[in-house]
């Protein structure tokens, strides 16, 4: 195989706000049936990328449980696999990933003894399919040192967040601004990058010898004149969810038959861990419209322009409206949640009310379920 | 050396003719259940979560779609160094090579299988039943009563047991006797055709019974261990068991886990059902949709109205399309506009738009009114129904049919249409 794949997930946002309280933004459940690194993932295997590492340090228990067999996305090899990497104290390191160009280089020995000459790194927070080959070819045409996928914004979505770039006509980066305060390009970078597997021992040790730790202001932006850093844009649809509002907007985006079919119906598929759960079931008074339902759940109640995670049981003359109910969530009877996203494990007493006025409300309500 | 205290053998190469079309290319064991499983998914997961690690599974007729939904059995964790599940067809001897002639036969044949992991018991089980059962309970009465074979049992009522295979036990479990479908039955104890042996007590008898015609452990077998004066045991149950052998029963029982709180509950965590399923998406649910009373499995879209129904996964119910006390399988896609009427419609199906199932009376099935009976229509898999066409009760269809092949664009009841051919 030409490539290894990294996948940074150890990140934490606090624009997720009570989200990442529980778990990585990596880790965070998606599309009803789905975990936000199974993109990652599930691109990584069907790119033919058969030796991935996933490097993880906030609150990545879930994030291991859910990777803790590696056979759901066919890397339960011989050759290659799946290797998650959490910061350990070693002789010569004592420390945390301090960014994210430390964290590959606390793991500098796995990039060493690996033969694939190209390194394809992404992050775990994305939402997005992407044949890594073809940026590979791209990256090989253009005899780049760097290249970075990027995507134009439309109108009005906010850059700022983002890496934003300019380029010039043969697609070099000109420019490369790290979450400015004032966008002025919609072209922005979504964290995937192709580079040389030497190419990026060498910057990675380089950087780590002058203290730096940040793959993007240390490597990116620093040699930006000095390396060929090419863009590969990409048209298709690709959504980072760590803010609160792009979550929700991106499970929203499920509600749209194109979003749909191009995830669940085209090829090729997105792999998930296997969760063992019964068909969802409607009970007499339930009334669904406009919504994702996943495997387990319950309903008795009315849901509309909202997305169930698995599991997730819906009492007896409840409504839910243009929210998302993530996994295991129990909602008592005659609750009414509009504009929420309920936390998962939640269990909601009867004759709740929760609504989100002015944006997205997250509830977080942990009463004991058996107790009602 | 290797050894395993207990192993189970199933037998899953039955067709199953009574399902009629939902089996002619398959399996009984690998027919749809319950919107996502298949029927062979209740034992193994009986087996994995008794703690039985080691399962032979017996195929022989139409093993295709069995072999790849078991593969190496990852689904109910039996992919292991050691044991694990080992598909089992017949195979070429250097002399007398043949069949599974019977269900004791198809074990004997397997005599090295079993000899290879020393085993104490022999679990025999078949794969049409659905049914939770703890086989390590049935193991420790075994034990318990120094039992050289035991049977499970069923307590039925007394009118029914002329049906079943009876077993008359004393006080104590110990069986003296067999009725086989008595007209006066002395005993309301069922066999459910769950068998423990001890090792050495079943291969003395397969080995002794091997030339015996298609030999059966019901016909040949027990009551061989029984006249040889062996302790044979009946072990009660009293949990849901239910035969799916008929589209009757198959029907019933798929609409009982429509329930409000199913007798069979799939959604308790204790005692999970595993499957090997390879769609993950959720479901959705549009907003003309109306979905009532029914389980609906992942990745189905629906577009039409859902009541009382069971609509496995990848499922698509078109616009304005009414399906009420139905069973939809696996990938099928029904057009808009129709009304689909207590049908059983098999994988894969393809049906057009303003099609109407299960119109008029009740007429019997002219070809064969024993198994397209109780008012159903069925649709054997990979099927094509053609638009605006009407198909009445007790109807069984199956292959690509066109509209030359309904006069007036009707099927009336009691009618059988088998085309050549499938849907690639």
């Amino acid at each position: 195989m030409r490539a290894v794949g990294i996948i940074l997930a150890g990140g934490n946002n606090h624009k997720m706000r009570e989200l990442t309280y529980k778990r990585a933004v990596a880790a965070m459940p998606v599309a009803g049936s789905y975990r936000c690194i199974d993109f990652a993932l599930s691109n990584m295997t069907n790119s033919h990328i058969q030796k991935v590492a996933v490097l993880t340090q906030y609150n990545a228990r879930s994030l291991n449980e859910h990777l803790s067999s590696s056979k759901w996305w066919d890397f339960g090899r011989k050759q290659g696999g799946l290797f998650v990497f959490t910061p350990t104290i070693t002789l010569e390191n004592g420390s945390w990933y301090r960014g994210t160009a430390d964290a590959i280089y606390q793991n500098l020995d796995f990039l060493k003894k690996c033969h694939e000459p190209y390194v394809i790194i992404t992050s775990g927070d994305a939402v997005y399919k992407l044949d890594y080959n073809e940026v590979l070819e791209y990256h090989i045409k253009k005899k780049a040192d760097i290249t970075v996928v990027c995507k134009d914004l439309a109108p009005g979505e906010d850059a700022t967040r983002f890496g934003t770039i300019k380029m010039d006509d043969s697609m070099r980066i000109q420019e490369f601004e790290e979450k400015p305060m004032v966008a002025n390009s919609n072209t922005i970078s979504t964290g995937i990058y192709v580079i040389r597997r030497r190419q990026l021992i060498d910057l990675i040790e380089h950087a780590a010898q002058e203290d730096r730790y940040d793959f993007v202001n240390d490597i990116l932006i620093r040699y930006k004149n000095l390396k060929k850093i090419y863009g590969y844009k990409i048209s298709s649809y690709w959504s980072n969810i760590s803010t609160a509002e792009a979550y929700y907007q991106t499970n929203m985006d499920f509600l749209r038959p194109e979003v749909r079919n191009y995830f669940f119906k085209e090829y090729p598929p997105v792999y998930s861990k296997v969760s063992d759960l019964p068909p969802a079931k409607y009970n007499p008074g339930s009334y669904v419209k406009n919504s994702l339902v996943s495997s387990g759940c319950i309903v008795n109640g009315t849901v509309e322009n909202s997305i169930l995670f698995k599991k997730a049981f819906i009492g007896n003359n409840c409504v839910v409206r243009n929210s998302i109910i993530m996994n295991d969530v129990y909602l008592g009877d005659n609750t009414y949640i509009e504009n929420c996203i309920v936390e998962s494990r939640d269990t909601i007493r009867a004759n709740t009310r929760h609504v989100g006025e002015n944006g997205i409300k997250i509830v977080v309500e942990k009463n004991e379920r058996y107790a009602l | 050396m290797i050894k395993k205290e207990m192993i189970a053998m199933l037998l899953a190469g039955g067709q199953g003719s009574r399902l009629g079309v939902l089996t002619a290319k398959v399996a009984k064991p690998a027919v749809a259940f319950g919107g996502k499983y298949r029927i062979i998914d209740f034992p193994l997961s009986n087996c994995i979560n008794s703690g039985i690690d080691t399962v032979g599974v017996l195929t022989q007729y139409q093993p295709l779609r069995l072999n790849s939904h078991i593969g190496i059995g990852i689904p109910w964790d039996l992919d292991r160094n050691v044991g694990g599940v080992t598909i089992l067809p017949p195979y070429e001897k250097s002399t007398n090579s043949e069949w599974y002639t019977g269900t004791a036969n198809a074990i004997y044949q397997n005599l090295d299988y079993m000899e290879s992991f020393n085993p104490d018991y022999v679990l025999i089980l078949s794969g049409d039943h659905i049914y939770k059962m703890d086989y390590e309970v049935m193991l420790d009465y075994h034990k318990e009563h120094n039992a050289d074979v035991t049977i499970a049992a069923m307590p039925v009522p007394l009118e029914e047991a002329s049906r079943f295979g009876i077993v008359v036990a004393d006080e104590e479990g110990h069986i003296n006797d067999f009725q086989e479908k008595p007209k006066e039955p002395r005993s309301n104890l069922a066999s459910m055709g769950i068998y423990i042996f001890s090792w050495p007590v079943l291969k003395d008898a397969l080995v002794k019974m091997s030339d015996e015609p298609s030999c059966d452990f019901g016909k040949h077998v027990i009551p061989y261990c029984h006249e040889n004066g062996k302790r044979l045991f009946a072990y009660e149950y009293n949990g849901y068991w239910k035969d799916v052998g008929t589209l009757g029963s198959y029907w019933e029982a798929n609409m009982e886990l429509i329930d409000l709180i199913p007798e069979f509950n799939l959604y308790e965590e204790f005692w999970k059902i595993y499957t090997n399923s390879s769609i993950l998406p959720p479901q959705y649910i549009s907003d003309q949709a109306v979905v009532e009373r029914s389980i609906i499995s992942n990745g189905s879209e629906i577009y039409g109205e859902v009541r009382n129904s069971v609509i496995g996964a990848g499922v698509v119910i078109g616009k304005g399309t009414v399906v009420r006390d139905s069973i939809i399988m696996k990938d099928t896609v029904i057009g808009e506009n129709g009304v689909i009427d207590k049908s059983i419609i098999a994988e894969n199906v393809r049906i057009g738009d303003h099609v109407t199932l299960g119109i008029g009376s009740d007429v019997p099935n002219k070809e064969k009114p024993a198994i397209y009976s109780f008012g159903l229509v069925t649709i054997g898999e990979n099927s094509v129904i053609p638009s605006n066409v009407q198909i009445g009760k007790n109807t069984a269809i199956s292959g690509v049919t066109e509209a030359e092949d309904y006069p007036n664009g009707v099927l009336e009841s009691g009618e059988t249409l088998i085309k050549a051919g499938e849907r690639v």
